[in-house]
């Protein structure tokens, strides 16, 4: 087994744009469900409309980059409004439901044959990377060291999606310590209580699903920005991937998303190069190197049971605050 | 979703093999005949082309109408007097070949494959695309028939659906736990009948005791997992997301063992028995709907009237009032998750049957709409899960009628979302329910 790839590439996941995409849209999870308890099981929909949003708007209507940016975050306020509308008034579980059911109603619009034209149904988008990559102020060239060399293009995905997390840490940092927060955090904790006070729940936690939904459109679009978008990416699966870093990083943390979006990844890399290899090199009996590679998402959806039933606060959260483990 | 790919592929392939034996007989035909007729044309600015000749019983047919359209081109044309027809294209590709039967004489249709055929150019300037015309009666005429198919297919998994809503529902009921794992145990049963069929075990027991494993799976959860998360008295969202990452485990584990593919039990996809009308109906189908129908009422019957029965109603509509008044809340919760896992594993086996084919991942869309009808019904009541089942299964059906069957099943989220705003305690749901 060669160790030295092995722990390169597992390094390389420290900075990757997947990373830093997983981080966003689990800080937008954080919103929605660490701080304003809301049951968001749809974030693959919001980052699908982001990354859908970016490549569309640039493809099809051949607006500049930025744009298409701004465009994929309004796509997921939109998103959010349909969703928040008819089930924020209602009990937890529905929003739920109906939002997973949503995430998969974008997947398959964006699957079909029927848009083809614009979506390029089961295939996807590509090369709409120009415009992005003429406003790269890098020159051409390859920098970094060890595992992490990139080429000037590789560098400004990785530098822009990490001034996007700073810039959204930061804002949520700044909303969770503003009375705005204070007041979100008391519904999470006693909706009741909150609305006595001549609160108006319903617009506190509709804002809460829009902001948390743009981070979620963002973290589509930085997954969007180095490769291409493909639709079979945005299945339930991920919001689940999502759930487990929040979960594993702490839910009402403004870093917990951050951390365990760097250990999900740098565990996964590591699985992914470790288990194959183990695999081919006999030290797994009974596995085909296939099966090695499946052998890392059991372990996320055990990881994932485990976390929650003795470690619900996640590795950096407060167990007093966290409201499932009170209900 | 993933099934209409595997029916196709082969169709495909069929009809490549048609171009080559039509293209071989055209060839001998335009040598025998005299002079050839110039064919009605367009686009003949382009270098690349598709031709073809359209006739029946070996005579021409005249304005048949032709459409050519892909990469970013569409054209349009009539076939002449010799029912020749030519469409030139811009550049070398894909595109998608159609031909309006609706322009055909009556009786006439595409006999073999489909009227609307993919077509590439790609070594070759140009692309001969002919049609097996043959008698026929053109299933769009007649919409009555289309919609009888459809209701009766729509019944049909609207039955199979309701025997996994119906036990979700009770868990939900009685536990309170919307399990998100649910699409896996459907799984299991499929993944269970496939095993002991490729054990060699006959058909007529493999699946019964596939079933019977379900229920032991349910019984096996509730055991190792469920019970001892209520003895920790664990949150009501907490066990929801464990039930998450559960689902996941066992979708991976089902990927693990028995790898991506798509299986089929013996007996799937058989040819159907002409009833009335167009309607079409496997043996496979028939069975199916009697034994989803006669295991429901038997649900229903136990519901109704055994004491477990009303003990399960009691607790799903005031849990501390049922176990005050003397009912064994834990024993009552073992068997509602015995029956739940043994219904999603007959649900799991009978769509295998009706989609058709076991894939590890078939559990996450039959989840949603499970999820869809129980909302639809009224979360936590039996009976409303499985009504709303029979509306969800009719609409993912019918809906085909007027949408493409890839995006079937957005109307009947679509349709879920819908009814929250309208009446989001369910159709037999009772209003204090959504707190």
């Amino acid at each position: 087994m060669d160790w030295e790839a092995i722990l390169s590439n597992t390094a390389s996941w420290l900075i990757s744009p997947e990373t830093i995409a997983y981080a966003l849209a689990a800080l937008g999870l954080a919103v929605h469900f660490g701080y304003g308890g809301l049951l968001n099981f749809g974030m693959a929909g919001f980052m699908a409309l982001g990354a859908y949003g970016y490549a569309i708007s640039i493809l099809t209507f051949g607006l500049p980059w930025w744009a298409g940016i701004i465009v994929g975050m309004l796509a997921s306020v939109v998103f959010a409004f349909i969703l928040g509308i008819p089930t924020l008034r209602l009990r937890a579980d529905y929003l739920a439901i109906v939002t997973i059911a949503a995430a998969e109603i974008v997947r398959l619009l964006f699957t079909t044959q029927v848009f083809d034209e614009v979506t390029n149904s089961a295939d996807g988008l590509g090369n709409y990377h120009e415009g992005f990559r003429a406003a790269n102020p890098f020159p051409e060239g390859t920098y970094g060291f060890g595992p992490w060399e990139y080429n000037a293009n590789g560098w400004w995905v990785r530098i822009f999606g990490i001034g996007l997390l700073i810039v959204a840490a930061l804002l949520v940092w700044l909303l969770m310590r503003s009375p705005w927060g204070r007041v979100l955090k008391g519904i999470r904790e006693d909706e009741d209580a909150v609305r006595a006070l001549g609160k108006n729940v319903f617009a506190y936690k509709m804002q809460a699903l829009i902001v948390g939904g743009v981070f979620g459109a963002l973290g589509g679009v930085v997954f969007a920005l180095p490769s291409a978008v493909v639709p079979s990416v945005y299945v339930t699966s991920l919001t689940f991937f999502i759930w487990t870093i929040l979960l594993l990083g702490g839910a009402a943390t403004v870093f917990g998303p951050l951390l365990g979006a760097v250990i999900f990844w740098v565990i996964m890399g590591f699985l992914s190069n470790v288990l194959p290899a183990m695999a081919s090199s006999g030290l797994l009996p009974f596995m085909s190197t296939t099966q090695a590679a499946t052998l890392r998402f059991i372990l996320v959806g055990l990881a994932l049971m485990l976390i929650v039933i003795f470690r619900p606060q996640g590795i950096l959260g407060n167990k007093k605050e966290l409201t499932f483990v009170k209900q | 979703m993933s099934s209409p790919h595997f029916v196709r592929a082969p169709r495909r392939t069929r009809t490549i093999l048609l171009f080559l034996a039509l293209l071989f007989g055209a060839l001998i035909l335009q040598s025998t005949s005299a002079a050839p007729a110039q064919a009605d044309e367009v686009g003949t600015e382009y270098d690349f082309y598709f031709a073809g000749n359209v006739k029946y019983e070996s005579k021409p047919l005249e304005d048949v109408t032709i459409s050519v359209e892909g990469n970013g081109y569409n054209a349009e044309v009539e076939t002449d007097a010799e029912g020749k027809w030519k469409i030139g294209v811009p550049e070398k590709g894909t595109y998608t070949v159609t031909l309006d039967e609706e322009t055909l004489p009556k009786g006439v249709i595409v006999a073999e494959g489909s009227a609307s055929v993919e077509s590439e150019i790609a070594l070759t300037n140009s692309k001969i695309v002919n049609y097996f015309l043959g008698e026929g009666v053109r299933v769009t005429t007649s919409f009555f028939d289309q919609l009888v198919e459809r209701t009766v297919n729509g019944l049909n998994f609207g039955l199979l659906l309701a025997l996994a809503a119906v036990g979700a529902s009770l868990v939900f009921g009685t536990t309170g736990l919307s399990n998100f794992a649910h699409g896996e145990m459907v799984t299991f049963g499929a993944v269970m009948a496939l095993l002991f069929v490729n054990l060699e075990v006959p058909l007529w027991a493999a699946l019964p005791v596939a079933v019977v494993m379900s229920g032991v799976f349910g019984y096996v959860l509730d055991t190792g997992l469920w019970r001892p998360l209520r003895r920790r008295g664990i949150g009501i969202v907490q066990v929801m997301i464990v039930s998450i990452g559960l689902s996941l485990l066992i979708r991976y584990l089902f990927l693990y063992f028995i790898g991506g593919g798509t299986y089929q039990l013996p007996g799937a996809g058989e040819a159907g028995i002409k009833l009335f009308g167009s309607v079409t109906l496997s043996i496979t189908d028939m069975i199916s709907m009697a034994t989803s129908a006669v295991v429901l009422l038997g649900v229903a019957w136990w519901l109704v009237k055994t004491r477990t029965g009303k003990a399960t109603r009691a607790i799903s509509d005031n849990p501390s009032l049922a176990a005050a008044s003397g009912i064994d809340v834990d024993r009552v919760v073992r068997i509602v998750w015995i029956l739940a896992g043994a219904l999603a594993g007959l649900a799991g086996i009978l769509w295998a049957y009706f989609r058709p084919g076991i894939k590890w991942d078939m559990g996450t869309q039959i989840l949603l709409l499970v999820f869809g009808a129980i909302v639809l019904g009224g979360l936590g009541t039996a009976f409303g899960a499985l009504l709303g089942s029979i509306i969800v299964g009719l609409l993912v059906e019918l809906s085909t009628l007027w949408i493409p069957s890839d995006i079937k099943y957005v109307g009947a989220l679509v349709v879920l979302i819908a009814v929250l705003l309208v009446k989001p305690q369910g159709l037999l749901g009772r209003k204090e329910r959504i707190g």
